[in-house]
């Protein structure tokens, strides 16, 4: 869970430092909110990263960063390193590769709405101001793309095979 | 039919509504079942996003930093906690610190296991959080360990049980229900250095003692070894 939490705030934030006080932040949003989790909402993982990925995305706002440039040669060559030969390490790019492959059978405009903002931390109306396109285009662009990668996802779980070896 | 705020629902769970949209679907969010319903579902789409950016290993110094943050927490939560409420806030700060306990445990989880068994996994440990968070949960004393027994009102119960190491190769530990005597399995866990957060199968009862005991591999149908866990009647 740390692993995917650093993961994601770094994909956001680009920046190691920033990505670790995301990091340490978003947990101890979760520390102090602990009474307040509604385990019939969400599984603690699921809780804990949307935690973090708030965290992560009010930084990245506030300080303005670069975002949503291509990950830079040097944190993916990195990322490759760290993937050490374990179950997790495998697991990890199982579910990436089956994510980004979803990701790809979406219409070009709902990735992008859907990438900016999660990785990008971009706000809708960031957003439409950026791709230059109605506010309410953006709503519906994100929407449907959810939606749509929501389904993916599901029917692609439903055809078993979660082991990396097994898929071609 | 009203799309508009509903289709805030997508927004809210990639974080990315402007601040007022995000406080006006957080205020709508707490009447309306079906936006409640689709966010959850939502929730688990944005966390396969998650699951999908993950890359290098953090250092060692952060997770340091993170669980140095929950104890600081945790020792400016109790006491604050126990001043406003008597015996109910014990639980309630019993529950804090272990659910303290759970994420520090996820925060180093594996999310290698087989599909099937993370799922089980994640059911287990939502099943678990719940009955840790549940207001109207009481925490029972141990007469032998270290640690507590969480009940909720329905009789669905965890075990919190401090420094047990892990079972000896080819051994599990087996938790009881003992009711006049007779004890009933409850379940079987390997143990893990650390604090074990542990959901017993079935339900305790008014009277009823927990007990833990170490047996062969596989679990038996009844204790064959002396208990290392007791508690005090429920």
């Amino acid at each position: 869970m740390g692993r995917i939490a650093y993961g994601l705030a770094l994909r956001t934030l680009r920046d190691e430092r920033f990505a670790e006080d995301a990091v340490q932040e978003g947990f101890l949003a979760v520390w102090r909110t602990a009474a307040a989790f509604r385990p019939e909402r969400a599984k603690a993982s699921t809780w804990i990263l949307t935690l973090v990925h708030r965290r992560a995305v009010d930084l990245v706002r506030r300080e303005e960063r670069r975002r949503a440039e291509p990950l830079d040669d040097e944190v993916v060559a990195r990322a490759g390193e760290a993937a050490e030969p374990t179950d997790e390490a495998a697991w990890l790019r199982f579910e990436r590769e089956r994510v980004q492959a979803a990701l790809k059978q979406l219409p070009d405009v709902q990735r992008e709405a859907l990438e900016l903002a999660y990785y990008g931390g971009f706000s809708q109306s960031e957003l439409a101001e950026r791709l230059g396109v109605p506010l309410g285009t953006i709503k519906s662009r994100m929407f449907a793309g959810l939606t749509r990668l929501r389904e993916l996802l599901d029917e692609n779980a439903q055809e078993g095979s979660w082991r990396p070896e097994f898929t071609s | 039919m009203e799309t508009g705020i509903h289709e805030l629902t997508a927004g809210y769970a990639l974080d990315a509504l402007d601040p007022e949209e995000r406080r006006a679907y957080e205020a709508h969010l707490s009447d309306c079942e079906q936006c409640r319903e689709e966010l959850t579902s939502f929730w688990q789409t944005t966390e396969a996003l998650a699951v999908a950016a993950s890359g290098p290993t953090p250092s060692p110094d952060l997770r340091d930093r993170v669980l140095a943050g929950a104890q600081a927490e945790r020792q400016v939560v109790v006491p604050f906690e126990s001043r406003r409420w008597s015996v109910r806030a014990v639980a309630a700060v019993a529950a804090v610190a272990a659910v303290v306990a759970l994420g520090v445990g996820l925060w180093a989880s594996d999310l290698s296991n087989e599909l099937d068994e993370t799922r089980a996994a994640l059911e287990r440990e939502r099943a678990t959080a719940a009955i840790l968070v549940d207001p109207g949960a009481r925490t029972v004393a141990l007469q032998a360990g270290e640690g507590r027994l969480v009940v909720d009102p329905t009789g669905q119960a965890v075990l919190v049980l401090e420094g047990l190491d892990p079972a000896p190769a080819g051994k599990t530990y087996e938790m009881w229900i003992i009711e006049d005597d007779k004890p009933a399995r409850a379940g079987l866990f390997a143990g893990r250095d650390g604090t074990d957060i542990v959901p017993l199968d079935g339900t305790v009862a008014e009277g009823n003692v927990v007990a833990v005991t170490v047996e062969n591999e596989g679990g038996v149908d009844a204790p064959k070894s002396p208990p290392i866990v007791a508690s005090e009647p429920v």
